[in-house]
């Protein structure tokens, strides 16, 4: 007798749920756990990694973020206001930074203006934060001039309208009104913006690095060099997790209270 | 030049691309006058209100208000706009704001007032509206209704001397229609000088001391609404007339 069609598929979904344990417990039952741990999570090693791994490379991951973000953000608030000028030339320079910065990859900006720059004027970075921070925000602008544009361009276009017509000035409407309902749209992907910084960074260490400026990515590499084991990489990736989940889940938490507001 | 002119409107012309939407309008608002302009949609009645304003930028023709050309490149536009209020058919309230804050912020930001006076202001223009247990409500939680009449507060706060209606009912659902019609007679009634544009005949033909009537892009016929809505004199009028008030 031929099942019928919801049977069918009823019994498709347990034969789907069985594989996908019997997958699962294949690939436990076969891992050499013992060899795996023995080359990648050693645990002395673990304790090594501490306390320097958080008060020097994460201390330093953080900086890089935060001045790419500070950088980012101010750059990017200024490009997407220029690409929505009535002032062509503003447009023309802000849509033509945007599409430079987005179309080369960070690692070859970061090689260009790191090295490429001091070697070509003879002008050298005064600060090595800044040598890495400043490509990292320049490219980090050009994205997050775009995610500040899209908000901006959500507001309805009435809101403006009504601020000019009680009187106030395009700069006023667009800082009383227009700017504060963009943020609330725009909160969320700017996070997860900074989000891709915090683990960007990891970049940084092509520039060249002293013991003071290692970040995460350099410091678990360099572990890795002196111990002959992968465990410092381990720890650090485990602590960009530490930093990237609590954001990734205050991203969802915003998503999900914007999406019950509008309902 | 006479005084009492409020608005005048002199050979206005708005094309939109291809689009001539206003073909040389010409009209005079006196002080204390409320005029309705009526038409079908697509006439230009929005835009020639919009042009009061200068939200829209005329094509040619000026547009002077309180004795200020507005189309003049010298003229304050931000400072005559204080001067002009305005009411929008979506309303525009600013929804990160309460019905309070939105009738403060343009006093504080534009006009300078102290918070207390802007506060002041605000409280007694929300009472007139009928709305003063409603200041710390967000527009989100109130009727469209009672937004529209937050919207009026707002733009009385300025103390205009000249109030534009862009279609104030339209986006109304029909049972809070009334109460937005009441702010607008008790308004007319204090003298306040109006240019309403209004699919809403029964307050054109009560309130109304002229209508005027557009299609097209021009005026094809203006004056008391009982000539213009009871006795209609062009063709385009009374059929426009007759589809509106017969369905």
């Amino acid at each position: 007798m031929a099942l019928s069609k919801r049977k069918k598929a009823m019994y498709m979904r347990y034969v789907m749920y069985i594989a996908s344990i019997a997958i699962l417990v294949v690939v436990i039952l076969f891992i050499d756990w013992g060899r795996l741990g023995n080359a990648m999570f050693r645990w002395n090693i673990v304790k090594d990694q501490f306390p320097n791994i958080l008060t020097k490379a994460a201390k330093n991951t953080v900086v890089f973020t935060v001045l790419g973000f500070t950088g980012g953000i101010s750059f990017g608030l200024l490009f997407a206001l220029m690409r929505l000028s009535t002032i062509r030339p503003y447009r023309w320079f802000a849509a033509t930074y945007i599409e430079i910065f987005r179309g080369i990859p960070l690692l070859v900006t970061l090689l260009i203006l790191g090295f490429g720059i001091p070697i070509a004027t003879g002008w050298h970075w005064p600060n090595p934060y800044l040598q890495g921070a400043i490509p990292l925000s320049l490219v980090a602008s050009a994205y997050m001039a775009e995610t500040i544009r899209a908000g901006i361009e959500a507001v309805p276009k009435g809101q403006m309208e009504a601020a000019r017509s009680l009187g106030m000035s395009y700069a006023r409407a667009m800082i009383t009104i227009i700017i504060p309902q963009a943020l609330r749209i725009i909160v969320p992907p700017l996070t997860n913006e900074f989000v891709l910084l915090i683990k960007d960074t990891s970049l940084i260490s092509v520039l060249g690095v002293t013991a003071a400026t290692k970040d995460l990515a350099r410091f678990g590499r360099d572990g890795v060099n002196q111990t002959a084991n992968a465990t410092p990489l381990i720890v650090a990736g485990l602590v960009y997790l530490a930093m990237t989940l609590p954001l990734t889940q205050l991203v969802a938490w915003m998503e999900r209270r914007t999406k019950a507001a509008s309902r | 030049m006479n005084a009492d002119i409020v608005v005048n409107v002199t050979n206005l012309n708005k094309s939109f691309g291809d689009n001539h939407v206003l073909r040389g309008i010409d009209l005079q608002v006196q002080r204390g006058e409320v005029v309705c302009i009526i038409g079908p949609s697509g006439s230009g009645k929005s835009t020639l209100l919009r042009c009061v304003n200068m939200l829209e930028t005329p094509t040619a023709g000026t547009v002077v208000v309180l004795g200020r050309d507005l189309t003049d490149i010298d003229c304050d536009l931000d400072e005559a706009r204080t001067h002009i209020g305005m009411v929008f058919q979506q309303f525009n309230l600013f929804p990160h704001m309460t019905a309070l804050e939105n009738v403060c912020v343009a006093q504080r930001k534009v006009l300078k007032r102290s918070a207390a006076e802007a506060k002041e202001i605000a409280h007694g223009l929300l009472a007139r509206v009928g709305l003063v247990e409603k200041d710390n409500a967000y527009p989100a939680q109130l009727s469209g209704g009672q937004q529209q009449r937050i919207a009026i507060a707002r733009a009385l706060a300025m103390k205009p001397d000249v109030m534009l209606f862009d279609e104030a009912t339209s986006a109304l659902d029909p049972e809070l229609v009334g109460e937005v019609l009441q702010v607008m007679q008790s308004l007319a009634h204090e003298g306040m000088t109006m240019l309403v544009v209004t699919h809403e005949m029964g307050f054109a033909k009560s309130v109304a001391d002229r209508v005027v009537f557009m299609d097209g892009g021009v005026i094809v016929e203006q004056g008391p609404p009982s000539q213009v809505i009871s006795a209609p004199v062009e063709e385009r009028t009374r059929s426009f007339l007759s589809s509106v008030l017969n369905h």
